[in-house]
């Protein structure tokens, strides 16, 4: 095999400048997949770390039926106390759990006594909550990155609008799931940050005084967001909680819960596919250039060789040696490309990653890019070429193999 | 007993409706260690024949027997088998392998036909490249010595396997006279060194006369058996 190897070698030196060019044109191939996923990939997983953790938390656990009435925040689909008490039991013994954090979350009046508007609310436990949405803080612009009871953080735009600042006293009204209309004052202890996305311009308050205001006599909840320690294990994750809560039956013995990945509760899930199918095509880009060079290589390097191949073939080497001989070539060609977009590609990831570049999203501004290259898509991309590099050469290969020596002897 | 028997040997090319017959029934018998050369115009057969014998093509009719064995049933695979391990090949043009160096051209049959350890492959071309005078030249590649070196360097390569025999088509074609005496008397030197039977075409007059025996092809019969210093010599076949 080693022989094979070095014959093949030996016959892509002889033709340098067609050799270069191909592996030329692989290797360009490469590094713009790579690029291209490391760029893409660092956007996608950095909106996705936005979301997840400044918001949403991993994966949310609703009472079945509210996410379908999610933008009306229906007070009447919250989870009882004793079903958010079970839940929280059943979350606090799963070891791929980082933190929860129980939300009441409803619509209600902001008032600064001159004029009013309308405003969404998530009621939270701070230190919980935080921990669950760690990001959450670094979206507080303005004030303490704290939430006592009876402070209230406002959304910036909303804050804007009314014209508050962090210190101010205002009012919040809100009508309770019997009708019943209560308020309470608070104070502005901070101001968020918008973000993109459900839930983006929420404001959030104690949940204690949301209960109060509310006028809960036992504490319901919206939702349980829910932070995992490993965010790769979160489908195995959905599937095992979703397992637990399925014996949690309702008095007409349906699910009490339901389990939702952040993938199900926001819009930029469709983004993160629309890049997903991006690179594949990317993909399916470079297969077509490995596979159309190596194809046009290879035919040239069996046209051009002909009469070596009926001189080795007279001397009794068989068809299979002469297929491998050329597949070989077809094969070092594509490990060749590999290797160098390899290192190219990385580097130039390298240079954008410490280009600091920054990009906007949404009203988020300012993002720096941070680009990565993953080990994983280094062997699927390398893989790729290498095989299709194989395929490719299959056919000249076999057709040289075929060739009968007497007729390949001839050839001028 | 015959190293090769020929018996009632035809062939024909066929091109669309027509057929033109390239061999007319050709019969001969060629001993083992014979030094046999195929003479006639262009045209007259001899490469077909040499192809036949060379198991590289397939009579039209008749019946060719190599080396004890019926070289006319013979597929793909069985005739590259039977090729690798009893015919040698020396070409007009020399069909080195530029990419390989003198070494390894002479050793590419036992490496990737006969699959010859190591040690023995290394043993068996060093001799032979002592035996054509290539020692010296054993690192350059094909492009670095000069035709007669390189047809010194195919008939090492023929012979590195200790085939029964060698076919050569034309060898000293491309040669000047005194480098196609030089391969002829080559040849003949390991034909003595070795038993191999040596079988070559050619239309160079002088070359003619070093042959043993000569057959006389004409318009794909053979017309003629010479034998030098033996029977047979100006007969009819």
């Amino acid at each position: 095999m080693g022989n094979l190897f070095k014959i093949a070698v030996r016959n892509l030196l002889r033709y340098r400048r067609r050799t270069l060019l191909t592996a030329s044109l692989i290797t360009i191939g490469v590094v713009f997949v790579l690029v291209f996923i490391s760029v893409s990939g660092s956007f996608k997983y950095m909106m996705i770390g936005q979301l997840t953790d400044s918001m949403l938390g991993h994966i949310q656990v609703h009472r079945k039926g509210y996410v379908a009435s999610i933008e009306n925040l229906p007070l009447n689909l919250n989870l009882k106390a004793q079903a958010a008490s079970k839940l929280t039991d059943v979350l606090n013994r799963l070891p791929e759990v980082a933190a929860n954090s129980p939300r009441i979350k409803f619509g209600g009046m902001f008032s600064n006594f001159t004029e009013s508007t309308n405003i969404r609310l998530n009621g939270v436990y701070p230190d919980r909550e935080f921990r669950t949405v760690p990001l959450l803080t670094s979206r507080i612009v303005n004030g303490a990155k704290a939430l006592n009871r009876g402070d209230i953080i406002v959304p910036d735009l909303l804050a804007k609008g009314m014209g508050v600042k962090v210190g101010d006293t205002v009012v919040v009204v809100a009508t309770n799931q019997d009708g019943s209309v209560n308020g309470k004052q608070f104070k502005v202890s901070g101001v968020l940050e918008s973000i993109t996305g459900p839930g983006g311009r929420d404001g959030y308050i104690h949940i204690e005084d949301a209960a109060e205001i509310l006028r809960m006599e036992e504490m319901e909840i919206s939702e349980v967001a829910v932070r995992l320690k490993d965010f790769r294990g979160l489908h195995d994750f959905e599937e095992k909680l979703g397992g637990l809560l399925a014996g949690e039956l309702n008095k007409q013995g349906k699910p009490t819960f339901e389990v939702h990945t952040w993938e199900n509760l926001s819009p930029f899930y469709n983004i993160a596919r629309m890049i997903d199918v991006m690179t594949f095509f990317i993909k399916v880009m470079l297969i077509a250039i490995v596979l159309i060079s190596i194809m046009n290589v290879m035919v040239m390097a069996v046209y051009e060789r002909i009469r070596e191949i009926g001189t080795i073939a007279a001397i009794g080497t068989l068809p299979g040696k002469i297929l491998a001989m050329f597949v070989i070539e077809g094969f070092c060609l594509g490990v060749a490309g590999a290797i160098i977009g390899d290192l190219v590609g990385s580097v130039i990831v390298f240079v954008i990653d410490m280009s600091h570049i920054t990009f906007d999203f949404g009203r988020q501004t300012g993002l720096i890019l941070s680009t990565k290259v993953n080990p994983e898509d280094l062997l699927a991309i390398s893989v790729i070429v290498i095989i299709v590099s194989v395929i490719a050469s299959l056919q000249p290969a076999f057709k040289a193999s075929r060739m009968e020596p007497i007729k390949a002897l001839r050839h001028v | 007993m015959a190293l090769i028997v020929a018996e009632n040997i035809h062939k024909e090319y066929r091109t669309g409706e027509i057929s033109i017959p390239a061999l007319k029934g050709l019969r001969f018998e060629i001993e083992p260690a014979a030094f046999v050369s195929f003479v006639g115009p262009s045209g007259s057969g001899k490469t077909t024949l040499l192809n036949l014998i060379g198991c590289l093509d397939k009579p039209s009719k008749g019946k060719l027997t190599v080396a004890d064995t019926d070289v006319t049933v013979l597929n793909r695979r069985e005739g590259a088998v039977f090729r690798g391990k009893n015919i040698g090949f020396i070409f007009q043009d020399f069909n080195l392998l530029p990419v390989l160096t003198v070494y390894e051209n002479i050793e590419y049959p036992l490496l990737m036909v006969l699959e010859v350890p190591p040690r023995e492959r290394g043993a068996r071309v060093l001799s032979i490249l002592d035996a054509v005078g290539m020692t010296e030249h054993r690192d350059k590649y094909p492009d670095q010595i000069s035709g007669g070196q390189k047809q010194r360097v195919a008939v090492a390569r023929a012979l590195v396997t200790n085939p029964r025999l060698v076919l050569a088509d034309e060898p000293t074609a491309n040669l000047d006279h005194k480098t196609a005496f030089m391969v002829i008397d080559l040849m003949k030197k390991m034909r003595d060194e070795f038993n191999t039977t040596f079988i070559f075409s050619t239309h160079d007059e002088k070359i003619v006369g070093q042959a043993e025996t000569l057959y006389t092809l004409e318009d794909g019969e053979l017309t003629v058996r010479t034998e030098k210093g033996g029977t047979g010599n100006g007969q009819p076949v």
